[in-house]
């Protein structure tokens, strides 16, 4: 009974060790990059687990170090942020928080004003959030492309067509499984377009179904059930080594996908760090941030997967722009 | 079969190596999820006792209300959460979103109502006479509550288990009111998911492990000590 009784306790106790320990690392790390970030950030308020044990410690200051970033998965799924963020946080001082989220949920954080900084890929949400004034100052930082890919087999014939569009067609005339993302992302909407365009009305019809999921969970889907998607190149790139889905149409301008940074409006919510939303955005088209997205590479298959384009519009893109 | 074979030995080596910053990983799961449970079972024992000892109109009710409790969706859980921790919510001036400590809340809350409801099934289940003994005795309501809870450890034990694997195994809260953000609120069950989206089925697998393991010391521990109490 006594043993018992001991045992539990050295459990609780080898629990809460363990829990200090992580902790004490915790803080060890961030302040040997920002000493203020590790104020701001709360360890003690887990070990305690009261919100109001994070309230007491001085987190609003003058100038915020904690920036918000809201994304797109597929940013963050390439691994490019993994070699931007670290470089951004040693040369500005700040603690930059990446939430990865679909475009639609990006978006809304924006127009909620629950971010301080966005990069999306949506030119034309981009520009209904510009208009209602939740964000400003949007930028061109890089772009990829959107890809078809789809059984080797390949039962709609559509393998090295030019034509987006026409594929998107042959596809639905042929009734061949499309799998779509169904999630409100960019590349959701990027593949909403293409079947306007084509004028063909998918819900509902037998061959399209809806993931509802990322990029990477609806490739693999994709994969399973032969069937076609709309992917962007990176996505597919770094997951290829486990796909049979082969590339069938690339290389049409409608299929660019192109991401821009946008600030989210201090003026209008007031809980915006906006000299750090800002000093990220100067961050993604300088100098040295655009060099290293230019030689960033996919690690499996050692390919780049973004071209830098501070420094470009629309339309040296290619590309109708959106932006008046 | 090629996936199942190459995960596995390459689970193995990360295992071995600590890639993927898993033991920082593993160690945040822990005290995110070790102190949610401690703080549900001060909240658990608490209401528990209440609604087991005190006869008041709506018992039943609240009894229900913990009952469906223990059975709330974490994702639910989180987007409440997180509706009042974003910044555009009510508390959002806390600037608690995409903490840890929001981790630990979102899990208390899952983790709560599984330990309240043990305890109030355990305590109810004790002979009443033993509270009217005690208090004949003389005890104050501090010691009558600790003797109490002394003959019910067992079950104690039971909800201390339960609370800790449904607060380290949910997903959906933590994702949503931590972020999953690197070196800060990246949890197991968030890494997983983040691996399996990167494809990379190997470390996703060596996270899984890892997370299996532990939930399964934990119960071997506390199941020990309940045997020995029972023999």
């Amino acid at each position: 009974m006594k043993r018992a009784s001991w045992l539990a306790a050295l459990l609780l106790a080898l629990v809460a060790a363990l829990g200090l320990v992580a902790c004490g690392g915790d803080n060890e790390s961030k302040e040997t990059a920002t000493p203020e970030a590790a104020a701001t950030t709360t360890p003690q308020a887990a070990v305690t687990g009261t919100p109001q044990a994070a309230t007491s410690t001085p987190v609003v200051r003058s100038g915020p170090k904690e920036v918000i970033l809201a994304t797109t998965t597929s940013v963050q799924d390439s691994g490019l942020l993994d070699v931007l963020v670290p470089e951004f946080e040693k040369e500005s001082g700040y603690n930059l928080k990446v939430i990865a989220v679909g475009t639609g949920q990006t978006l809304a954080m924006g127009q909620r004003g629950d971010a301080d900084v966005l990069v999306v890929h949506a030119p034309a949400s981009e520009k209904a959030l510009i208009d209602g004034g939740s964000a400003i100052n949007r930028r061109l930082v890089m772009h990829n492309d959107f890809i078809i890919v789809g059984p080797e087999k390949d039962p709609a014939g559509v393998a090295g067509m030019t034509s987006a569009v026409d594929a998107m067609k042959e596809i639905a005339d042929t009734g061949s499984t499309f799998i779509s993302r169904g999630d409100d992302s960019g590349t959701n909407k990027m593949e909403l377009s293409l079947w306007k365009k084509a004028e063909v009305e998918p819900e509902g019809k037998s061959w399209y179904e809806e993931s509802g999921q990322g990029m990477g969970p609806t490739l693999q889907i994709a994969n399973q059930k032969d069937g076609y998607t709309l992917t962007d190149r990176g996505t597919y790139l770094a997951q290829s080594a486990n796909l049979s889905l082969k590339v069938l149409v690339e290389g049409d301008p409608l299929l660019l996908n192109v991401y821009s940074v946008m600030e989210v409006n201090p003026d209008k919510f007031d809980l915006v760090n906006s000299a750090g939303g800002k000093a990220f955005a100067d961050f993604m088209v300088s100098e040295k941030a655009q060099q290293m997205i230019g030689e960033f590479v996919d690690k499996k298959s050692g390919k780049p997967l973004f071209i830098p384009d501070a420094d470009k519009t629309y339309e040296d893109l290619g590309l109708k722009t959106p932006f008046g | 079969m090629d996936l199942i074979w190459d995960g596995l030995r390459e689970s193995i080596h990360i295992l071995r190596t600590g890639d993927y910053s898993l033991w920082e990983i593993t160690l945040r799961s822990l005290l995110v999820s070790g102190s949610a449970v401690v703080i549900s079972l001060v909240l658990g024992i608490a209401v528990g006792a209440a609604i087991a000892f005190n006869d008041f109109r709506g018992r039943n009710l609240v009894f229900s209300l913990v009952n469906t409790g223990m059975g709330l969706p974490p994702v639910v859980v989180g987007l409440l959460v997180a509706i009042f921790l974003w910044r555009s919510g009510p508390l959002g001036h806390l600037r608690l979103i995409y903490t840890p400590a929001a981790m630990v809340v979102a899990q208390t809350i899952i983790a709560a109502p599984i330990v309240t409801g043990f305890t109030a099934a355990a305590l109810r289940h004790l002979d009443p006479r033993l509270r009217t003994q005690l208090y004949a005795l003389g005890a104050s309501r501090l010691q009558m509550l600790w003797i109490v809870l002394w003959e019910t450890k067992l079950p104690l034990l039971a909800a201390v288990m339960a609370g800790f694997g449904g607060a380290i195994s949910e997903i959906g809260a933590s994702q949503m009111v931590g972020g999953n953000l690197a070196g800060d609120t990246r949890v197991l069950t968030t890494a997983v998911m983040l691996e399996v989206s990167r494809g990379n089925f190997a470390p996703a697998i060596a996270l899984s492990i890892i997370l299996l393991a532990l939930i399964f010391v934990v119960s071997l521990v506390l199941t020990t000590v309940q045997q020995q109490e029972r023999t």
